[in-house]
Parts: C-alpha cells; structure tokens; sequence
C-alpha cells in the first residue's frame, strides 16, 4: 500500500473541492456568468467577459455593498456554455443549484439564452441577458405572459426589424427588399419576419425571401436567386461570422447592392472578416461609440485602457446588466434572489452605457433606443438614432 | 437559361469539393473497409494549414497548396500509423470509434489553440466576368480545374501504376495479397496519405471560396462528403467523384427552384430513394460475404 498517502491526499482534495461546492460564503455576493467563450461566438463570450470581470472589479474597489451591519463583496463565477443549447441550461442549472448564485448574467445569443431562461425561472433566480434580442427569451412558451425572472438589457427583435425597415424606407428610399437568412436561429428568423411585415405594410415589396442553416457555407443558389429578383438592396439578419461569406459571395456573382443588418452584426471581428467589402453598409445596433453620453465615454475610456480594444455592443450591454444588477441590490437592501427580482422590476430609470433604460412593471424587457451604423472606412460610425 | 447556367456553375464548383473529400473516404474504405470518420476534420486541418502557411510564410498559391497538401497527408499517415494500424485485427466498430476520436481530437485540438473563425487572405487576385448574363469568378474556374485534373491523376495513379495495382489488389483481397510480395503496410500508408492530401487541398480550396473559417467547418461537409461516397458506391474511385457531382447539383437546383427552407429535406430524400434502387451506389458492386 505504498500509493495510500497519494490517494488519501487525493481523496481529501477532492472532498475539499466538493464541500466547496455547496457552501455559502457568507462575506460574498455570487453573480454567475454564462458566456459563449468557445463554439461559433467566440468575440461575443470574449466581449461579455471583459465587461464583467470590469463590472464586478469596480464594485468591489468601490466597497462592495452595505446593508445594515453586513459588508458584501461580489464575486463572479463564470461558466462556458461552447456555444450550444444544452451547455447553457446545465451550466444555469450548475450555477443556480451548486454555486448558489443570487442572479445570472447571460447567455448572449438567443438560441443559448431561451434555455437558460427556462431554468432560471423554474429555480426563481433572476437571469439578465445582454444580448438576447428575441422576444421569446423573457416570454413564458405556454403562457406567452412575460417571465418573472428573466430580464434583459436589450431592445427586442421586432422593435429591430420595425427601425430598419422603416429606415430603408424612409433613409435611403429603397423599397424592393431581399432578404437571407438562418431558419434554424431564433434571432434571424425573428427578425427577418417581422422586417418583412413592416416593410410590406408600409408599402415596401420583399422580392425573395431566401433561407439556409445554421453552418452553411455556400449560399451560391440563394444569392443566385436572389439576385434573379433584381431587389434594390439585401438584408441580412445574420451573425458577424456569417455576413462576410454572404457578402463576398455575392460580390463574386456580381451583386452590387447594398446590404442592411442587425445588431448581431456588431462585433469588430465583422471588420477583420470583412476587410472592404462591408465598407459602405448600415446595421442597427444598441449604442454607438462616437456619439456618447459622460457614462458611456467613462466606460469606453476604462475598457480601452484595460483590454487594448474599443468595446462591442455585447460589452456595453453586459456593463449594463451588471449596472442594473448594483441599482437593484442598493435598492433591495439585502442578500436575497427574492428581493432582487422585485427591485429590478420596479427601477424607474436606469442611466446607461446604452441609453435610458426602464422595465415597464411585469415585462423584462426594457424601454430604450436604438443606433444606426455605417461601415466607413473600416470602422462603425454613427448614422442616426431610433427612439421606440 | 442563364439563371440554370448560373445555377450549374455553383454546382460544379460545390460538387468538386465534395468529390474531393468524398475520395479520401472511398480510398480508406477500399483499402481498409474501415470508414475514417476523421476524414472531414482532416479537410478542416487543412483549411487550418492554408491559414497559416498563407498568413506567416505568405507563400504564393501554387506552394501553400503543396505544402497544405503534404502537411495533411503527413498527419493522415501518422494518424494511421498511430491510431488506425493497431486496431487492423480488432472488431470493424473499434476502428470506427478511434475515427471518430481522432475526430474529435482534432475539432478541440484546433479549438484549443484558437476559437475564433479565422479569415483565409486573398490568395488570388479574384476576378468576375460576364459571358452573356452569367458570371464567372476566376476562383470557380480555379476550384473546377484543380479538382478535375487532381481527380484525374488519381484515376491514372489507381488505374495505370504498379502502386495502384497494389492498392487494387489489397483491397480485393488482404491475405493473398501479402504472399505475393506487395508491401502491404507501404500502401496502405500510401493510400492514406493520397486520400488525405486531397483532403487537405479540398480543405485548401474551400477556404478560399468561403474563407471563414473554424474548428467545426468539416463536420457538415465530412457527412455531406461520406454521402456523396455511398451515393457513388463507396470503395469505387470513379464512383466517389460522380457522387460528389451529383450532391452539390441536387443541392443547388433544389434550393434553385424550392424554398431553399427544403434543400436538405429534399437533397437527402432524393438520394435516399436513389439508394433503394441501388443499393451499393451507382457504381459499387454487391459483394457476397466469403464463407
């Protein structure tokens, strides 16, 4: 029995580790972090870390927070999801039960966020997703009534398709529209239909209305049919990945239009993809860079200085829901999933990185105002603002 | 018409990938009757390889092509060497189980270094012109060429050299074979190294028609490829490049005149309907099981 001591020393690791697991630090205020660090999204994940690991670094150099006799910090437990619909509820399910985490941060995408959602609102935890555009992630699937737990700090897909369609319309007086998109993603599914509704019913025509699955490729056929249906410009729904392969590919079978999108766009990993050929092209998005409030320059300072890189849209929205997280515990007063749920849904006003924001009691989706960009000289500037 | 022409043009370009890859399974399963389900990952590896060769060496086309190719076909022989060979006298589904390990090896190896899709530089000047409506990019041209005549060298190299005679003969049968003189473990080792380095210049070739590129790209088109093998008839050289064609046409024309919501639906139906009345692929042969 030579080994014994390894193994004994092991074992006690081990039970360490696992009685670690379940226990409740009393000093400390957990949050939990779901973020898509590997899979397809990786720049999102990265984006939503760095505005995380920055949120709960400043609370903290602030002094935690005070109620009553008890002095908290907080501590961020982040969790991968790989980019895949079954990571993101067992890590939800791993935060809420093991870790016992006061609230959730993320996912991002749409597709992860739903399933998170679902196990957040069975467990009672509140859930913030900063990105998650589609309005079934704070809906209940049978009910349709709105989620109590789940919140975000985004506009919603049809509020997106509604500006962008109103503003090829009305900006740049375009009216036969195609569009391509991901059948099988939530988000550009979404927003490709209700883009489609508003830009009919206020007198536009969708010419082709072409569609792919999520790691396709090739879209030579639907571009070429596209293309047969002679639209004034393309709009594409879909994530910064993608859009440059659609894009370039179309160029190659001698489209020469221009192309609208959404905010999944927003990412600065779109520009290195994209390199010129995106040059010129509008998307709407959550805020812009250039054109900023005092909070939002303070913010963009800090990050720039801590990650070498000008946030993302994805960065600006975690800072946010971070952001909403401290109002609703300062107002809550105590250490409680309870009472944090019932603080966030009455804030009156939250001031923002990306705007005013106000959650209208009963609903976890916020009132706030969208951005347009333009592509230009290889960089996002700002094109016009959207009020709701 | 033009729209058709266009239409076939995307076809023959998709369809010469898919030919490509679908070779590398078709070779490994007539030599080995084994299915080397790492084979799409390999492509992706190679599309890795080109990324890197044309980012840090920046060599021109015609180098970073061989050297991609013969970097995947270093990687398929030791992946054979190293994984496949001690396994040629264990049960058929250990061997398939490795190949799939070495899949996933090679997914999250690849994950590990980088998880951001990376974008493969221009490596030819792309140019479009118009004959008639239709337009053609210099890169299609490229893609369909490079194909074509790589599949016709491996046609003459199966068809016409003593090595593949070799590579006929072990896989018409393995015990005979040996007794006459034929390095076995030498072709084999060769075989995988061809299949792969075709592989590897598919991988090539498709990142610079889609240059995104990530870890999981090879899944999907490895299936799609394997298919377009059985379609063909797997273990048939000829075969593999016909069934490569006939997937990337389906795929296209389908999405060209159906919502292109049912391309999958009915591409895969087509070919499934297409299996019931020949079983072993257009060109494969039954092969009555020895007693």
């Amino acid at each position: 029995m030579k080994k014994s001591p390894v193994f004994f020393s092991l074992l006690s690791i081990m039970i360490f580790l696992l009685s670690g697991c379940g226990s409740d630090d009393p000093t400390k205020i957990r949050i939990g972090l779901i973020a898509e660090l590997t899979g397809d999204m990786p720049a999102v994940g990265a984006s939503c870390i760095n505005a995380a690991e920055m949120a709960v670094k400043e609370i903290n150099a602030a002094g935690g927070f005070q109620f009553g006799e008890n002095k908290y910090t907080v501590e961020l437990i982040v969790e991968d999801n790989a980019g895949k619909a079954d990571q993101s509820v067992s890590a939800a399910q791993k935060l809420i039960t093991q870790k016992k985490v006061v609230a959730i941060v993320g996912p991002n995408a749409s597709r992860y966020a739903i399933p998170s959602s679902e196990i957040a609102e069975t467990n009672k935890v509140v859930l913030i997703t900063p990105w998650s555009t589609a309005p079934k992630t704070t809906l209940d699937s049978k009910t349709n009534a709105p989620k109590s737990y789940v919140f975000r700090s985004c506009f919603i897909d049809p509020f997106q398709g509604q500006v962008l369609a109103k503003f090829a319309l009305n900006n740049l007086k375009l009216n036969r529209a195609a569009v391509l998109y991901d059948v099988a993603s939530e988000y550009n599914k979404g927003i490709a239909e209700i883009f489609k509704e508003v830009f009919e019913q206020n007198g536009g025509k969708v010419v082709a209305f072409e569609t792919y699955t999520t790691n396709d490729k090739d879209f030579s056929s639907q571009l070429t049919k596209i293309k047969k249906a002679s639209p004034q410009f393309i709009f594409l729904p879909n994530y910064y990945s993608e859009v440059p392969l659609q894009i370039q590919q179309a160029k190659r079978l001698g489209i020469k239009l221009p192309f609208l999108g959404s905010d999944s766009w927003g990412s600065e990993e779109l520009l290195k993809l994209c390199g010129k050929d995106c040059e010129g092209f509008y998307f709407s998005t959550h805020y812009a860079v250039d054109a900023s409030t005092e909070v939002t320059k303070r913010f963009i300072q800090n990050y720039t200085a801590a990650y070498g890189t000008t946030p993302d849209d994805v960065a600006a929205l975690t800072y946010d829901s971070f952001g909403l997280l401290w109002e609703a515990l300062n107002t809550a007063g105590v250490k409680d999933r309870q009472a944090l749920r019932d603080a966030l849904a009455k804030i009156p006003k939250y001031e923002g990185v990306t705007g005013t924001m106000q959650f209208k009691e009963g609903s976890g989706d916020p009132i706030k105002s969208a951005v347009i960009l333009k592509i230009t000289d290889g960089k996002f500037t700002w094109f016009a603002n959207a009020k709701p | 018409m033009t729209y058709i022409l266009q239409q076939i043009l995307n076809a023959l370009q998709l369809g010469s990938i898919y030919a490509l890859i679908a070779l590398g399974y078709t070779m490994v399963y007539g030599i080995l009757t084994m299915i080397n389900f790492a084979h799409g990952d390999l492509f992706m590896v190679g599309a890795f390889f080109c990324f890197l060769i044309a980012v840090y060496l920046q060599l021109p086309f015609v180098p970073t092509l061989m050297l991609t190719m013969f970097g995947v076909a270093c990687l398929g022989v030791l992946i054979e060497r190293m994984a496949y060979k001690p396994l040629r006298a264990a049960p058929r589904v250990s061997a398939i189980i490795t190949a799939l390990g070495v899949g996933l090896f090679l997914e999250n190896f690849t994950l590990a270094l980088s998880p951001y899709p990376k974008n493969i530089p221009p490596l030819l000047t792309d140019k479009t012109w118009m004959i008639g409506s239709v337009t053609i990019s210099s890169l299609q041209i490229i893609i369909i060429a490079l194909s074509v005549s790589l599949m016709l060298i491996l046609d003459f190299i199966v068809q016409r050299t003593k090595a593949g005679m070799a590579m006929r003969a072990i896989s018409w049968d393995k015990t005979i074979v040996p007794l006459m003189g034929v390095p076995v473990n030498k072709i084999i080792s060769l075989t995988f190294a061809i299949g792969t380095g075709l592989g590897g210049a598919a991988g090539m070739m498709y990142g610079l028609a889609y240059p995104v590129i990530d870890p999981y790209m090879g899944i999907m088109v490895g299936w799609k490829a394997f298919i377009s093998a059985v379609v063909g008839g797997i273990g048939n050289v000829r075969g593999a490049m016909i069934g490569g064609f006939i997937l990337g046409t389906v795929e296209i024309l389908v999405a060209a005149f159906f919502p292109s919501t049912y391309r999958d639906f009915v591409a895969f139906t087509l070919l499934l309907i297409l299996l019931i009345f020949r079983p072993y692929g257009i060109l494969g042969k039954p092969s009555p099981q020895k007693v």
